[in-house]
């Protein structure tokens, strides 16, 4: 717990409220992240949990309550969502990599266009960070000819090459086979040792046991209990969190 | 079995062969069972009775340089209709001696259109290109400069027409069509109205009705002493009434893009405009493809119907050489010809769209 001191928060969240029509989906979530902390997010599916990170970087729009990210208030400021978006890097449970532009086209298309990084660096950067996933040598084919792991790492990658200070994972590796589920955890493992803030909604128990400074469980669109990894697992205070472990755990 | 064991267990295992040689795909093919003998058999004699002397007609005893009334003793086909007049046939009253202009136009606009084919060959070289080539086609047919003696538009007629109304009405009405359906998705209900109010009324009438319109109802519009030339108001109509079958070909396309392009795409930073730019419009146009082909396929044939306005393209002068009294009566071979040249044109595209596709094609 090195990391959570006095610096301010990198996300803050505070009273968050969001409605689909008349399902409120989010129901008062308060959420402070210190620079270089990892969360884990888990609860039963619908709880909310995707929502609540999609919020981060304004793929949902709330109606109440705030998020500031960086310093920088969400609201219906496109320019605020864009510089957001820009420090927040986002993997998608179904990878969701352009399939018209080839690995290395992916990952520069970012830094080019947001960044306006001259073409040659991005390529460069594009190609540290394809190494860093260990799959450098797709660099120049299409995502349909990779598997799901591969697939999945080219997403992580895209994200890092924006530089970005926050990465949100939402299910990451429950699209995949179970043999390629390892391979992606060890490069978000990887990531994690780096240092790099991290939100994941993730059912990897054993992720969270070894890389996660905090846990948190949903449900109801609620922060229902919030604890370091070994308190978490050992000693879950809420009866809606044993059920759930013991539902996931066995 | 340990797994190389495994792995080469049936290594020499060849697909099952399924047709052997010529006559072995006659047999499976065509004589596979009594139904399909028949059939083989009624079909074959139903092309004997019409193929057969539909080409002893056209070839056998079709005359390629008699004159009107030597054709007229003779039963074969009279294609000098054609050949005698294919100078007025493909360049109308473009002044005699000039023709070598729309010539030289043409040859240029094909040679462009061939090089644009190849997927390969897209790059700012070939924008520039076309840039430099379009001034140069519009020297070619107007004329007044460089010593060129200027030629009136009234005087554009024949092939130079129908593929100026063609190839810039397609051009112009397809980015014009996406506008549209991206217009028809957007967010700013002003914009939604008036793309879907465009679209509808636009596909509402008949094309015969809007080029009416931009003929005879539009000038009255105009200010006094104001004068759109005709070619121009006939390309408008073209344009705007393609631009609204397109922007619904486009609109399909987009609909079929997953949720997750746009939000990985807007995760990154990626504005609207760069979104659409760099993510979505090129998979969702490259979907639509064979239909936008098909729409563009029959905007070039529609622009034959140009002749209502008193515009000459090729179907027109070609009509009107069965006006003369020489060759009146061999409108058959006349609109074989041009049946030929359209299809030469509209094959040429759906060739090209395949090309595209396949060159698109990405996926293993
Ligand atoms: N775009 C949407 N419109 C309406 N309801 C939605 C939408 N997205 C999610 N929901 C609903 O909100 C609830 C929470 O969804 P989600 O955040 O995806 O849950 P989780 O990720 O925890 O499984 C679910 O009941 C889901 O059906
Ligand atoms: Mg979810």
């Amino acid at each position: 717990m090195d990391q959570t001191g006095d610096t301010a928060p990198i996300i803050r969240i505070q009273g968050l409220h969001k409605w689909f029509g008349d399902f409120h989906v989010l129901q008062g979530i308060d959420l402070d992240v210190t620079k270089g902390e990892r969360i884990v997010i888990c609860g039963p599916s619908g709880s909310g949990k995707s929502t609540l990170i999609r919020c981060i970087n304004r793929l949902e729009d709330h109606q109440k309550g705030s998020i500031v990210v960086d310093g920088i208030e969400l609201t219906t400021d496109i320019k605020n969502i864009e510089a957001v978006r820009a420090e927040v890097g986002m993997v998608f449970q179904h990878f969701n990599l352009f399939p018209h532009l080839t690995i290395l086209e992916n990952l520069a298309l970012g830094p080019i266009w947001v960044r306006k990084t001259p073409k040659k660096e991005a390529e460069e950067a594009a190609m540290y960070f394809l190494e860093k996933v260990h799959i450098a040598e797709q660099a120049y084919k299409y995502p349909g000819q990779l598997s799901g792991g591969q697939q999945q790492r080219v997403a992580i990658a895209r994200s890092l090459c924006m530089k970005p200070k926050v990465m949100l994972f939402d299910e990451p590796t429950s699209a995949l086979d179970p043999e390629m589920v390892k391979e992606v955890l060890e490069v978000m493992i990887q990531l994690a040792q780096e240092g790099i803030t991290m939100l994941v909604v993730t059912h990897e128990m054993g992720f969270a046991k070894s890389v996660a400074h905090r846990v948190l469980f949903m449900d109801f669109g609620q922060v229902v209990e919030q604890n370091t990894p070994v308190d978490f697992f050992d000693h879950p205070r809420h009866e809606r969190t044993k059920l759930f472990l013991s539902q996931i755990l066995h | 079995m340990d797994a190389a064991d495994l792995k080469n267990r049936f290594a020499d295992m060849k697909p099952p062969r399924t047709r052997v040689g010529v006559l072995g795909w006659i047999r499976t093919n065509l004589f596979g069972g009594w139904l399909s003998s028949i059939l083989t058999l009624l079909i074959l004699f139903v092309l004997y009775k019409t193929a057969v002397p539909f080409l002893k007609w056209a070839l056998i005893d079709g005359l390629w340089t008699a004159t009107g009334a030597q054709c007229k003793e003779s039963p074969g086909a009279c294609w000098s209709i054609i050949v005698r007049n294919i100078r007025f046939i493909i360049f109308g009253f473009f002044p005699l001696d000039q023709h070598w202009r729309p010539l030289a136009a043409m040859l240029l606009l094909f040679g462009l259109l061939f090089v644009s084919q190849y997927r390969r060959f897209w790059n700012r070289r070939l924008a520039w290109a076309w840039g430099a080539g379009l001034v140069v086609m519009g020297v070619l047919l107007k004329g007044g400069i460089l010593g060129l003696p200027a030629v009136e538009t009234e005087k554009w007629s024949g092939l130079p027409l129908t593929l100026l109304l063609s190839v810039f009405g397609l051009t112009a009405a397809y980015p014009l069509g996406v506008l549209l359906a991206l217009g028809r998705q957007s967010n700013m209900p002003f914009i939604r109205i008036l793309s879907v109010l465009y679209i509808e009324l636009i596909r509402g009438v008949p094309l015969i009705s809007l080029l009416f319109m931009s003929s005879v109802m539009f000038p009255l519009f105009l200010p006094e002493g104001v004068v759109i030339n005709k070619i121009l108001r006939a390309q408008m109509a073209i344009i705007l009434f393609t631009a609204a079958y397109i922007a619904e070909v486009v609109r399909g396309g987009l609909q079929a893009m997953p949720r997750g392009q746009y939000e990985a795409a807007e995760a990154l930073g990626l504005n609207y405009y760069l979104t659409m730019r760099l993510v979505i419009l090129p998979q969702a146009l490259k979907i639509v493809i064979p239909p936008t082909v098909s729409i563009l396929i029959s905007a070039f044939k529609d622009t034959s119907l140009v002749v209502i306005i008193a515009l000459y393209d090729v179907l027109k002068t070609t009509q009107a050489r069965l006006a003369d009294p020489e060759w009146m009566g061999f409108s058959s071979e006349a609109y074989i010809f041009l049946a030929v040249l359209y299809f030469l044109g509209c094959f040429s595209m759906s060739h090209f769209s395949r090309r595209l596709e396949r060159d698109l094609t990405h996926e293993h």
